[in-house]
Formats: C-alpha cells, sequence, structure tokens
C-alpha cells in the first residue's frame, strides 16, 4: 500500500492550517470585520505578500526543482496583471461613462467606446481603443486571456529555447532578455496600454459597492485560497514520478535524456504551468496594489523573484514562501520610515539610506553561507533529522542525492 | 536740428546705396555730444527707450532700422552694446545707459558717445536683456558696418549673421565688400554667402539659376536650405487646366491623394459642403426629438447607426435639417475639378534649376546619410564592445557570471570624478583617472573574487544571486557617498567638438576616442591571452583546472587576476562612458543586459566573438532607428526581440567554440 | 560624504524636532506626510523636495506652529516605485492620520495616489509641472500646467526666435506624449504644418544622442528655422546636451528650450560642457537667479538648512514653497485641518512668489504664475530674459478638441471635469 498524499507531505497539511489561521486571524483584527487593529493597508499588504508568495513557489517549482533560473517570471506575473486591469479600466469607466451621459439620443455602441476610449486613452494623449482591448469589455474573456497570454508567450518562448537546448546561464539571460524586451515594449504609448503610466485605479472593482476596507479581506482571501490551491498542485506535482524526474533534469539533464525521458517536454510544460501560476497571482496581485505599470516587469523584479527563494530555501515549496513573505515584509517596515536611526556617534545610519545595502548584502551572505535559506532552520527545529535512504549519492555531484534537495 | 535732417536723408538713402552711407555720414555730423538736446541717435533712443528696454522682435523691427538709419557715429557701438546686453534703464528718470560692474553697483556711461555718466546702485537700474531673436535683428542693423570692418573677426560673425538670416537689402553691400576683402578665407565665405543669398534674393532670374549652378554638386545644409523654399508647393484646385508654375498635377485615387483628400482640399477652398459627421448627426437628430420620435423612429431604437440615418434621411426629406452630400455628390464634385500642386515661386526656370539642382545631389546626400548612420552605429558597437569587454573575461573565460559588473562601470566613472575634483587640468586629470579607475575596479574585482566568487565557483547560477546582492548594495553605496544627482565628469578641451567631413557626416572626437580606447583594449586582449605567460595559463585553467593545477598552475591565482582584470577594464569602460553620457549611480545597470547579450549573441570564450556581437547591436539599433525615427524605445525593443530570436538558431552564438575549448 | 553629512544633518533637525515636541501637548500636533521617493531613480530629484517640506515645517514651527498646534513631519519612502505609492499614502491617512500629504514627483506617481487620496478624502499638494488633464478635488496643483509653461516658451520661439520648423523631443512617458499632442494641435492652429514637426521619444536615461542630434540637424535643409522643444526627462538631458555641444549647434542655429532642464539638472555638466550651452532656453516659473528679496531669503534660508552653500534652488521647491505657505494660511483662516473646511479656504488664498508677483489659488485648484525664460549661462544658472504677467494655470487645455470644452471649478461648480456644451457634471472622480 502505497502512503497518501498527505502522508508523504506533511508539510502540506501544515502549511494549509497556517495559512487558514492567518488569514482568519487577520481577518478578525481588520478594520471592516474585527477590531480594526491591523489597518486597511496592512490587509493590502499581506495580500499582496500571498500573491508574491504564490509567484515564489512557481520560481521554485521551476527553478528549485527543475533547475531553470527563469528571469522571466516577473514577466508573466505582470502580464496577468495586465489583462484583469484592462477589464478593471474598461468595465469601470464604462460606469462611469454610462452613468453620466448626457444628451437625448442613447449612445450607440461606437459612441460609448469613444466616450471610454478618450477617457482611458486621454491621459496619454489619444482618443483611440487600439485593437488590443477589444475584448476588455468582457471579464469571462480577459480571466481567460490572463492564463493564456502569459501561457502562450511561455509556451512559445519555451519550445523555441528548450528545441535549441538553450540551458543553465544562457536561459537565464535570455528570459532576462524577454523581460526586457517586453517591458520596453509596454513602455511604449504606441503599445496601446497606457505606456508608461500603466492601468491605474485598479483597486476599485466595477459592480462592487464595498469599501476597501472590506474589498482588501476579500481579496486577502482570494489570495489565500489561490495560494493554499497553488502549493497543494505544487506538492502534488513534485511529489510524484513527475518530480522525480523534475529534480533528475535538474541534477543531470543528459542522463535523464539517455533514459529515454522527452527533457524539452517536461520542461516545457514546467515552464509553461508556473508562468500561469505567476499570472494568476499578478492578476490577483494588482487589484490589491492599484496600479500596475512596466516598471513592475523589470529586469530587477525577477532577479529579486530568485532571491526570494535562495533566501527562503530552494527545492522545497514553504522555503519560497517564507523567503518571499519574509523580504515582503521587511521591504515594507524598511520604506516605512518608522525605524529608528542609529546613532553611532559619529554617524547616524539612516535606514532609507541603508536598508538596501543590508539587503544585498544579506544576498551574498545567505547565498554563501545558507544555501538551504532561511528553511534551513526548520531543519533544526526538526532535530537534524537524516535523510532516511542515506548512503552512496545518487550521481556524480553531491545534489544529485535525492534528500538532499538543493545542497550544493 | 540740421544733424537730424541729414540723419533722415541718410537713412532714406540707406535704401538705396547703403554701403556708402556710413563713411558718409562719418564725414559731416558732428559729434552727438556737442549738441545739447537729443538729437540723431540720441533723439531717437530716448524716443524710444520704453520699447528698446522691453524689446520684442514684432515690434522692436523700426526702431533697430531708425538706429541704424541715424548715421551717427556712435551707432555701432550703441548697437553692439544693446545686442550685448551691457545696456541698463535707470529706474527713476527712464534714461538709457552703458552698463559696467562696480563697486557701488553700475559705473553708467552715455550709451552713444560713451562718456562717463557716474555711478548708480544696482537697484536704480535694470538691466535690459534683448533676447536672442532682437539680437539677431541688432546683428543685421550691424552687418553693414562691420563687412568691411578692419577687425577679421567682426567680419566672421557678420557673415555668419548674413549666412542664417540675409535680407534682400543686405546682398548688395556684401558684393561689394567682396572686392576689397585682403583675407582668401572670409573672401571666399564672402563669395559662398553672396551665392546663397543670389539664390534667394536675386534680381533677376537669370542671376539667380547662375548662382544655382555655380555650386555644382555642393551638398552642404545650407545651398539645400537656400534650394528647397523655392520648390515649396501649394495644393489648388482648378476647373479647368492648372494655371501658374506646375509642379505636379495630382489625380484623386492616386497612391497618397485619394478621393477623401481631394474632398477636403474642396472643403477647404469652399467649393464643396462639409460631409455630415456622426457627431453634426447625433446633434441634429437631438434637436428634433418630438414625443419620444425622430422622423418617426423611437429615441430608444437610435443607439444604432443604421436607424439614426433613417431618421435623418426622413428629417432630410421634410426639409428640417440641411441635406448631406451623399456619395454620389461627393464623387461627382470630385471628377468635376482638378488638383495640382503649385509653386509658390513663379519662375519655371528658377525651379526647374533648383529641382536639377537637388536632384544632382539627392543620391549623394542619401550615401552621406547612411555613411553618417553608420559612423554612429560603429560608435555605438565599440561603447557595447567597451561595456562588454570586461564580461567577456569574467563570463567568457571564467563563466561566471558578475551582475555587479555595471557596478565596477560605475565606479570607474565615479573614479574620475573624484579625481576631477582634485585636478582641475582636464587633460591631466583624465591621464591619472584611466589608470586609477583600472586600479581600483582592479582592486574591487579581486576583493570581491577572493570574498565571495570563489567559494561560488561550482554553481554558476548562484553567482548571479551573490554578485546582484553586491550590486544593490553598490549602487546605494554610491549613493549615500555621491548623492543622487548626476555628477559632471569633462572631456578635456581638446575632445571638444565634432570631426565633421561635410554637413552630414560628422562624429563627435569623445566617439572617436572610445572607439580608439576600445581597438586599444582589443589589441591589449589579444596581446595578453596570446602572447604572455599570464594568458597561456588563463586559457589552460579554463580549459581544464584541474589539469592546469597538475602542471604547477595555481587556478585561484589565476581566477583572482582574471576577475581582476575585467573588473579594472571596467572601470576604464566606466570613465569612458561617462565622458559622453552621465555619472550617476545607475549609469553601469543600464548597460548591464546589453553587455551580457552582446557577449552571448558574439559567442562566449572569444574576444572576436564579443566584438562581432557589440558590433551586430550595434549596427542593428542604428539600423532599426534608422526605419523608426519617431520612437528610440521601439528600436531598442525589436533589437532585443531579434537577439532572442538569433539564439534559438544560434545557441552558442556568432563564433561558436568547438571542440574541448567550447566546455560542455 | 557630502550627501552622508547632509544626511546626519537632516537627521539631526528631526531628532531635535521629535526632542522638542515634549514641551507641546500630546493631540496638539497637525501631521504632516511628506510622500517623495528617498531610494531609487527618482530620489535625485524628490529627496530635495523632501529637505524642502522639512525645511518649512521647521521654520513654521520657529513661528509658533499653526493656531498654537505644532507641525510633525511624518516622512516615507515609496522608493520611486509607483504602487508603493499607493500603499504608503493609504498608510499615511489611515495610520498616521497625517492632515496633508505633500508628495509625488511623476505623473504616474500621481494617478497611483489619486485614488486613495479621493477614497480617504486626503489632501494632496503635488509640486512638479505635468501635463494638465487633471483636476482633483483632493489635489492642489502647485506646479505648472501647459498653459504656464509649454505654450509660453512656443509662443517665444514662435514670435521672437522666429522658429519655423519644430522638434519636439521628449522621454516616453505621459507629460511628454500629452505636451507634444497639445503643442501640435497648438502650433497647427498657428500655421504650422504638420510635415514642419518632428516628433521623437526616446527611453528614460537615454545616453546614445548621436543620431538624434543628427537628426534634428537635417532638418534645416528646408530653409526654415528649426528649433527644439525638449520634454527629455532628468539625467538623459546630460547626454543629449554633450551632443549637441559636440556636434557645434549653437543656440542661434538651433535654440533648444527645455521644461525639464533646471539648475539641478545642470549641475550634472561641467563648465566644458555649459560653455557651449550658453543661450540655450529653459521655461520655468522660477529660476534660482530671480533677483527679489523673497528669494533671496528663501535661498539664504536654504543653505542654512541644508548646510551646503552649494545647494542650487529650483522651480518644483518654489511651488513646495508657496503651497505649503497658502495651506498654512488655509488652515488659520479655517481654523480647522478638516480637509473640506482646508479646501474651501485654499481657493482664493494669494501668497507672494519668489519672483516677485503674487500667486492666486484658483478655483480649478491650480494657481497662477508667472512664466520665466532663461538662458543657460556657463555657471549653470539661468538668464532670465522674459517674465510674463501670472497666468492662471488651465487644468483642461483649450488645444485639444476633447479637452476644451471642460472646465474644473470646485468653489461654484462643484465639478472637477464640467463639460460647458452639454452643461453637466463629467465625473466628480477622477478617472486615473
Amino acid at each position: 500500500m502505497k502512503p497518501g498524499f498527505i502522508a508523504k507531505n506533511p508539510s502540506v497539511l501544515i502549511f494549509i492550517l497556517i495559512l487558514a489561521l492567518f488569514t482568519l486571524g487577520v481577518t478578525l483584527l481588520s478594520n471592516a470585520y474585527g477590531t480594526g487593529f491591523v489597518s486597511t493597508s496592512m490587509v493590502k499588504t499581506l495580500g499582496k505578500t500571498l500573491c508574491l508568495c504564490l509567484i515564489a513557489i512557481a520560481m521554485d517549482l521551476v527553478w528549485g526543482y527543475t533547475g531553470i533560473l527563469s528571469l522571466g517570471h516577473f514577466a508573466f506575473f505582470g502580464l496577468g496583471g495586465y489583462m484583469i486591469g484592462m477589464w478593471l479600466m474598461y468595465a469601470r469607466t464604462r460606469e462611469i461613462v454610462v452613468s453620466s451621459a448626457s444628451g437625448a439620443l442613447p449612445m450607440t455602441p461606437q459612441e460609448l467606446n469613444d466616450a471610454i476610449a478618450s477617457q482611458v486613452f486621454g491621459v496619454v494623449g489619444s482618443s483611440q481603443l487600439p485593437s488590443i482591448w477589444h475584448f476588455a469589455g468582457s471579464l469571462p474573456m480577459q480571466l481567460l486571456f490572463v492564463v493564456l497570454v502569459p501561457g502562450l508567450l511561455a509556451f512559445v518562448f519555451g519550445w523555441l529555447a528548450f528545441r535549441s537546448r538553450v540551458t543553465g546561464v544562457y536561459l537565464s539571460i535570455l528570459t532576462q532578455a524577454m523581460t526586457l524586451a517586453l517591458s520596453l515594449y509596454l513602455f511604449q504609448n504606441d503599445s496601446g496600454l497606457r505606456g508608461n503610466n500603466g492601468l491605474s485605479g485598479l483597486q476599485n472593482i466595477p459592480g462592487v459597492t464595498a469599501g476597501q476596507d472590506a474589498l482588501s479581506v476579500w481579496f486577502l482571501w482570494a489570495s489565500a485560497v489561490a495560494l493554499g490551491l497553488g502549493y497543494v498542485l505544487s506538492a502534488f506535482i513534485v511529489s510524484g514520478k513527475f518530480g522525480s524526474v523534475m529534480r533528475g533534469i535538474r541534477d543531470d539533464e543528459a542522463r535523464v535524456r539517455f533514459l529515454g525521458y522527452s527533457v524539452e517536454t517536461y520542461k516545457l510544460f514546467v515552464f509553461t504551468l508556473t508562468a500561469v501560476i505567476a499570472a494568476l497571482a499578478g492578476a490577483l496581485y494588482y487589484p490589491q496594489a492599484g496600479i500596475i505599470n512596466p516598471a513592475e516587469m523589470s529586469t530587477v523584479a525577477s532577479i529579486y523573484l530568485a532571491v526570494w527563494v535562495a533566501i527562503g530555501g530552494r527545492g522545497r515549496l514553504y522555503g519560497a514562501v517564507i523567503g518571499a513573505a519574509f523580504v515582503s515584509i521587511i521591504s515594507t517596515w524598511f520604506t516605512g520610515g518608522r525605524v529608528p536611526n542609529i546613532n553611532l556617534g559619529f554617524y547616524t545610519i539612516n535606514w532609507v539610506d541603508w536598508w538596501q545595502v543590508l539587503l544585498g548584502l544579506s544576498f551574498v551572505l545567505v547565498t554563501l553561507f545558507a544555501p538551504r535559506g532561511l528553511s534551513g532552520l526548520i531543519d533544526l527545529i526538526d532535530g537534524l533529522r537524516a535523510p532516511k535512504r542515506g548512503g552512496d549519492p545518487l550521481g556524480p555531484d553531491d545534489g544529485a542525492l535525492q534528500e538532499k534537495e538543493a545542497e550544493a | 536740428m540740421r544733424s537730424f535732417l541729414l540723419a533722415l536723408t541718410a537713412g532714406l538713402c540707406l535704401l538705396s546705396v547703403p554701403a556708402a552711407v556710413p563713411a558718409f555720414a562719418q564725414d559731416t555730423t558732428p559729434p552727438a555730444a556737442e549738441t545739447a538736446p537729443p538729437s540723431g541717435l540720441a533723439k531717437v533712443i530716448a524716443d524710444n527707450a520704453d520699447a528698446i528696454s522691453r524689446p520684442s522682435r514684432q515690434t522692436i523691427g523700426p526702431v533697430v532700422d531708425a538706429i541704424g538709419a541715424s548715421g551717427d557715429p556712435g551707432t555701432v557701438t550703441f548697437l553692439q552694446a544693446w545686442g550685448a546686453r551691457q545696456l541698463g534703464l535707470r529706474k527713476s528718470d527712464g534714461a538709457i545707459f552703458r552698463l559696467s560692474p562696480s563697486p557701488e553697483g553700475f559705473a553708467l556711461a552715455d550709451p552713444v558717445t560713451g562718456a562717463d555718466a557716474g555711478t548708480a546702485p544696482k537697484s536704480d537700474i535694470t538691466e535690459i536683456k534683448p533676447n536672442a531673436g532682437v539680437q539677431g535683428l541688432i546683428a543685421s542693423a550691424l552687418v553693414r558696418f562691420q563687412l568691411s570692418d578692419p577687425d577679421p573677426a567682426k567680419r566672421r560673425a557678420a557673415l555668419d549673421t548674413l549666412a542664417r538670416r540675409g535680407s534682400a537689402e543686405n546682398l548688395e553691400p556684401l558684393l561689394e565688400s567682396i572686392d576689397d576683402e585682403p583675407d582668401p578665407a572670409i573672401k571666399a565665405q564672402k563669395q559662398r554667402v553672396a551665392g546663397l543669398m543670389t539664390i534667394t534674393h536675386g534680381a533677376t532670374p537669370e542671376a539667380r539659376i547662375a548662382a544655382i549652378e555655380s555650386f555644382g554638386g555642393d551638398m552642404a545644409l545650407d545651398f539645400r536650405a537656400a534650394l528647397n523654399p523655392i520648390l515649396a508647393t501649394t495644393r489648388k484646385v482648378f476647373t479647368g487646366a492648372p494655371e501658374g508654375n506646375v509642379a505636379a498635377e495630382l489625380k484623386p485615387g492616386q497612391s497618397g491623394f485619394s478621393a477623401e483628400n481631394a474632398y477636403a482640399v474642396l472643403v477647404a477652398d469652399g467649393l464643396a459642403p462639409k460631409r455630415l459627421t456622426r457627431t453634426d448627426q447625433r446633434a441634429a437628430l437631438e434637436s428634433h426629438i418630438e414625443n419620444g420620435m425622430v422622423g418617426g423612429v423611437p429615441v430608444a431604437a437610435l443607439n444604432d447607426p443604421v436607424q439614426r440615418d433613417r431618421a435623418y434621411t426622413v428629417l432630410e426629406a421634410a426639409g428640417d435639417v440641411p441635406a448631406a452630400a451623399t456619395d454620389d455628390e461627393v464623387a461627382t464634385l470630385v471628377a468635376a475639378h482638378r488638383y495640382a500642386d503649385i509653386y509658390n515661386e513663379p519662375d519655371s526656370a528658377v525651379t526647374d534649376a533648383a529641382r536639377n539642382a537637388l536632384k544632382s545631389v539627392s543620391v549623394k546626400v542619401g550615401a552621406m546619410q547612411g555613411l553618417d548612420l553608420g559612423l554612429d552605429a560603429l560608435s555605438l558597437a565599440s561603447i557595447y564592445f567597451l561595456a562588454a569587454i570586461g564580461l567577456a573575461i569574467t563570463f567568457g573565460v571564467m563563466r561566471v557570471i558578475n551582475m555587479a559588473h555595471g557596478e565596477f562601470i560605475t565606479m570607474g566613472a565615479y573614479t574620475g570624478y573624484v579625481v576631477q575634483q582634485h585636478i582641475t587640468d582636464y587633460t591631466l586629470s583624465i591621464i591619472v583617472a584611466l589608470p586609477l579607475a583600472f586600479a581600483v575596479t582592479f582592486a574591487a574585482g579581486v576583493a570581491m573574487e577572493r570574498l565571495v566568487i570563489r567559494y561560488l565557483y561550482k554553481r554558476p547560477l548562484e553567482t548571479l544571486l551573490a554578485t546582484f546582492g553586491i550590486s544593490i548594495a553598490l549602487q546605494q553605496v554610491f549613493k549615500n557617498i555621491f548623492g543622487t544627482q548626476a555628477r559632471p565628469l569633462t572631456a578635456p578641451g581638446w575632445l571638444d567638438g565634432a570631426w565633421s567631413l561635410n554637413d552630414i557626416v560628422s562624429i563627435s572626437y569623445i566617439r572617436i576616442a572610445i572607439f580608439v580606447l576600445a581597438l586599444i583594449f582589443l589589441a591589449v586582449f589579444l596581446f595578453i591571452m596570446n602572447r604572455t605567460r599570464l594568458g597561456l595559463e588563463v586559457r589552460a585553467v579554463t580549459q581544464n583546472p584541474s589539469m592546469a593545477a597538475s602542471m604547477g598552475i595555481n587556478p585561484d591565482r589565476i581566477n583572482m587576476l582574471c576577475f581582476g582584470l575585467g573588473s579594472g577594464i571596467a572601470g576604464i569602460a566606466g570613465v569612458a562612458i561617462g565622458l559622453f553620457a552621465k555619472v550617476t549611480s545607475e549609469l553601469g545597470s543600464e548597460y548591464i543586459v546589453q553587455s551580457f547579450m552582446t557577449v552571448v549573441v558574439g559567442g562566449v570564450g572569444n574576444i572576436w566573438g564579443t566584438l562581432a556581437g557589440a558590433t551586430l547591436v550595434g549596427f542593428l539599433q542604428k539600423g532599426i532607428e534608422w526605419f523608426n525615427p519617431s520612437n528610440t524605445l521601439a528600436a531598442q525593443t525589436y533589437m532585443i526581440l531579434f537577439i532572442i530570436i538569433f539564439i534559438q538558431f544560434r545557441p552558442r552564438g556568432i563564433i561558436a567554440l568547438r571542440g574541448r575549448a567550447a566546455g560542455d | 560624504m557630502m550627501i552622508g553629512m547632509r544626511n546626519t544633518f537632516a537627521g539631526a533637525v528631526l531628532a531635535s524636532l521629535l526632542a522638542s515636541g515634549a514641551a507641546w501637548a500630546e493631540g496638539d500636533t497637525i501631521k504632516i506626510g511628506v510622500l517623495h521617493s528617498l531610494s531609487g531613480t527618482m530620489a535625485i530629484s524628490e529627496t530635495t523636495l523632501k529637505d524642502t517640506v522639512l525645511m518649512l515645517i521647521d521654520e513654521q514651527n520657529k513661528k509658533g506652529g499653526i493656531n498654537g498646534k505644532k507641525l510633525e513631519a511624518v516622512v516615507v519612502d515609496p522608493a520611486s516605485d509607483w504602487p508603493l505609492f499607493a500603499e504608503k499614502a493609504r498608510e499615511l491617512l489611515t495610520v498616521d492620520k497625517v492632515d496633508v500629504i505633500f508628495g509625488c514627483w511623476t505623473s504616474v506617481s500621481r494617478k497611483s495616489v489619486l485614488p486613495v487620496i479621493e477614497e480617504l478624502n486626503g489632501l494632496l499638494f503635488y509640486p512638479v509641472q505635468y501635463e494638465g488633464e487633471e483636476s482633483s478635488k483632493n489635489v492642489f496643483y502647485t506646479g505648472a500646467a501647459p498653459n504656464q509653461q509649454a505654450i509660453p516658451a512656443t509662443d517665444y520661439f514662435l514670435d521672437e526666435l522666429g522658429v519655423e520648423k519644430f522638434a519636439l523631443l521628449g522621454t516616453d512617458y505621459v507629460y511628454p506624449r500629452t505636451t507634444n499632442n497639445i503643442l501640435t494641435a497648438y502650433l497647427e492652429s498657428k500655421g504650422i504644418p504638420e510635415s514642419d514637426i518632428f516628433v521623437n521619444y526616446t527611453p528614460f536615461g537615454q545616453s546614445d544622442w548621436s543620431k538624434i542630434v543628427a537628426d534634428v540637424k537635417a532638418l534645416g535643409a528646408d530653409g526654415k528655422k528649426v528649433g527644439v522643444i525638449s520634454t527629455i526627462n532628468g539625467d538623459a538631458n546630460i547626454g543629449f546636451y554633450k551632443e549637441l555641444a559636440a556636434s557645434g549647434i549653437s543656440a542661434e542655429d538651433i535654440p533648444v528650450v527645455a521644461f525639464s532642464v533646471g539648475e539641478e539638472e545642470l549641475s550634472g555638466l561641467g563648465e566644458g560642457d555649459l560653455k557651449n550651452l550658453v543661450g540655450q532656453l529653459a521655461a520655468w516659473n522660477y529660476f534660482e537667479s530671480a533677483d527679489t528679496p523673497e528669494n533671496a531669503a528663501f535661498i539664504e534660508q536654504w543653505h542654512a538648512f541644508t548646510g551646503n552653500p552649494n545647494r542650487v534652488t529650483n522651480d518644483p521647491m518654489e511651488a513646495t514653497y508657496i503651497g505649503f505657505n497658502m495651506w498654512v494660511q488655509a488652515v488659520e483662516q479655517a481654523g480647522t485641518t478638516d480637509v473640506d473646511k482646508v479646501s474651501e479656504a485654499m481657493i482664493g488664498q494669494t501668497f507672494p512668489n519668489l519672483t516677485g508677483s503674487t500667486a492666486e489659488m484658483l478655483p480649478n485648484h491650480h494657481l497662477t504664475k508667472p512664466v520665466l525664460i532663461g538662458e543657460i549661462k556657463a555657471d549653470g544658472q539661468f538668464d532670465i530674459i522674459s517674465q510674463t504677467d501670472p497666468v492662471p494655470g488651465d487644468a483642461w487645455t483649450d488645444f485639444l478638441p476633447e479637452s476644451a470644452v471642460l472646465e474644473s471649478d470646485w468653489k461654484d461648480l462643484k465639478c472637477g471635469m464640467y463639460n460647458t456644451e452639454t452643461k453637466s457634471c463629467v465625473q466628480l472622480k477622477s478617472n486615473y
């Protein structure tokens, strides 16, 4: 009798439990449904953090488990945000246009379209609705695009790259180039997505009258559910035979290929799947952030993503979550301006000036001294449990030992 | 009074024989200071004090003319002082003086005679600052006094003014001054300017055609600038055959001239009514709503354009709204007229000559523009090469991803800035800054290699993360030290300006210097790699570290030196980039992705590959910019897209290593 | 090191502010949010404004605060990250409960903050020249609208310099895009054909200008006088001016007027480059070289506050200065910091600006400002050659057909986007 999924992955249960308790706790302390101890802006920050945890899981799948250091996943995240943002902007503007419609005649579809276009694009000096906005009025279509557009982009890009056997560092640089090209493309006003201004006012959900206090909690729940589902799905994928092949590819791609597995197909599947997860995370993130613009998809953002996963601990799903949550919350704390300055007598350390230095150096230290990341601490608590099937390494490198994931 | 009349007469004479007047005026007019009440120039100035102190190009023309025509010997000095912003208005009495700084504020002098007029505190004086447009008019007025000035610099200045805006009345004096010109260079310049002015202002068509032909196949910008206005056209409508100097007749439906265009021309000429727009239609319908119906159509149904048309037709038939032109009517009207572009210049011989002259140089101009674009591309390629050459060592040879490479470039640029703070001589400071930048970044590179990179040789992907951390930390440290403002890094004077082959092809000396620097580094790199012990050891370690170690090479030392070398070159690149762009903490990070792509596209582990990569990237970017000159951002986007696709087909780059050296 | 010193100093001032706070009762403070990026790409411009606000608060507290209450600054760092602006604004309004916010530089950061400010009924003072086409109930725009900077500068080109052919060069973002659209419409209305208007957009931080400068130079082949209107942002100007200087184009050949180049940007150029730029133009509502006693006092105060006699002052600083002082007056007049009452009191406030005339807050939440045109001097300052009477700011430009019919009036119409044709309020809250 094979052990069940949960039995094989006890972390799933613990994770879901903690997530549920956390969400419930925040809800009970929120402005809308509780004591008001946690401010709405904090609820939004926490909700966004959950979305970042979700994309970190995607990154962990593709990098920690499959060994593809993709520097393009934030591009998919952003694309997801753009797709949902188009609907949010369009539908909200339509509400405004219809409610303020003057004149005796009902509007023709063309007139309605023009009025919306001049509202949405008036800011960037245009009054034409670009053709990519054709379906922006329809929520189901845009939701479909959230999955479809990034998924298709990832599929095509991955297919081309993996087919040409672009691997390792080269693939990282190539994905980075893709992110740069996409963000430069979106930066252009001519691309029809409002250029540098991006899409804004996304926190106002059309047709919803509830205030931001309540909305922020709803989105927190939505993000939590998405994160939970993403975690379970990822745990399911990595725990089976598919997961073994993924790790095999990470440890020695050629060997897996010689064993008869179609390495390219596996890689393509993981790459595309994680792109879709990233896009979904983005679609939940940006209505909470309120604005999306091309700067969000800068090349640096994707590197940060890799760093979160590294800090949290690669090759274990909860590691990615811990990393993303930790760095995101630390950043909020430091930019909040409430960290006291440290007076050294001859020099005052103003954290606004120095926290990025601290962050940068911590990347270095984690990479050098804690390749397992913060979740390595959990191993310590776990009593430094030795791997059950110890013994000879299964491959030529240390990393090939299945139980010792992420050890370099 | 006499002198005033004289001045008036002189002014009138000026229009016919201007060149003769200055001599005449100088001979006969008594010095202005002798006559107590303001007269001559002084009167003109006093009368127009308000206009002179707040001049506008639109209105100052008559005043400048009056001053120029006053015939006073002080005219030239007055105009010069005015143009040079040396005049001031005394607030207490509105009198105008020439100013010079003095301890009490300003020392005043009579604007015409230059006689001392005491001093005034700063608060009592409004400085008169004619704007550049007025200065231009003043310079024009001065031209005829300066064309035969003994000072060659003034003669040149007068010629420059004429070249910018030569008015017809200045042509005669210019022609007359040519014969007496002692300086051959200025004489040639005078002849050239006279030729250009004749093209525009020549008295007879023959003179103008002769002037055009005298330039032969000249490609200069000013020559073309003189020809093009002759060929300006206006689009006109004719019921019969086109009249005037016809440039081209246009047939509606031809490419670039659709029937709509034709109709728009008719509407503009008032020969046809405007077509009904949707907005007008809507307004017309709205004003005819009766009992919730318009023309028998319920209002609620009018969200359909077809229904609106129906309702409008009904109203039209009832005569309630003006009839809108139907498509047939439009077509008939368009067909009933002929359209042509007519030259504004009536004489067809002149326009023919101008057209032929332009046509004869157009191919050459095109070729020169291509050459100029090529130089720009070459320059961009050399900048990318310089930025990437350090990476070619650390990434290409050692397979280490150094995300902090950009910050080493910045570090070099800041080193240059700091050196310039201490050494004020720009030439010397650059000579000091280049080796110092190398030393500083070499040390930083070695330190980074010793402290971080060497622990990560087996984990190349993780060097990316660690060096990225160093990169953001360094960037913030730069900000904390140097602030967020851009810092000046100034090139020595001999690098100012540009080398130019003609008006079209030119490239700044700084870019040439960067190009030379890139070549030097290519040579240095090749020398080190192929001709020195270090190079041999580097190549050995690259190919097989353990074998190299067995042969007595210390791989640690080689890695360290290699990394230092790559970083050091980045530092020098930083100084070069800082000279032509700006020095900020983000300087280097703008080059990092492009540098990586340059190395990858070219082929890793081979300096020629990096060279090829930089050339490809540079030329590609400029080529795309040429196709779409209004959007530089798009050029960068498509350049990167091209590179992504290129790598799909040549994953190992342009120059791929073969065999064992390829590593994997 | 210099900057380090400055920060130490600013820190010390903050500390002393906090220390002296003990003397004031707890509920007796008025909180002022400062929402300027202190890190990231925009820190270059925005830190100066943060220091300006701190200086003004310090000054006001020395005068005894407002209505007997002490002012307290709450400084946050949105780190040039646009979504973070919205987050920090919410934090300021709900957690710190500030009474007013001074902040934002880029249009996108303002657009990010707008919905939050409107939702929570906050008060924002925005001190930078911008593209217009906006008027929010909760924002006071103390920088220039296009008709207070771009249009007068273009008039100067047309009337005074006789420019017939225009190159509109800009960084690819909303301010240059909208400004260039307005200018294109304006130039066409002045009879400049479309073919004589060359438009180019470059990315942020562009450094390779050789081709664009060559393109501009080639425009002269038509025999028409060429002028450049530059909306190039920040740092990128340095490379542009260096290339311009190298190609030997003088202000007499091709004049360049810039809307984003001030004293701060010029300090990034060395003497060698500056001497080649002498005579090129900039249009602002303020130059440091303005010769008035108010300005002299302001500069002196700034140097004393920063402890650096070389720090330059610039236009957005003046806008902050006017905005802050008007707000102080409005609070004193209203007797409360309640946003609605202060907003009401704000309209019609007057305050002497630093260039010798008086600024007035209009019902459309924009200021009247004089337009100054300055020529670059070799010392990195500007020679003011033209100064108009104060021009009332226009939220909706008259030169684009869609916005020509719009009007903003928060006093009588109570609407920021009022269609004068249909006589209806298009929307009360802004579309972002």
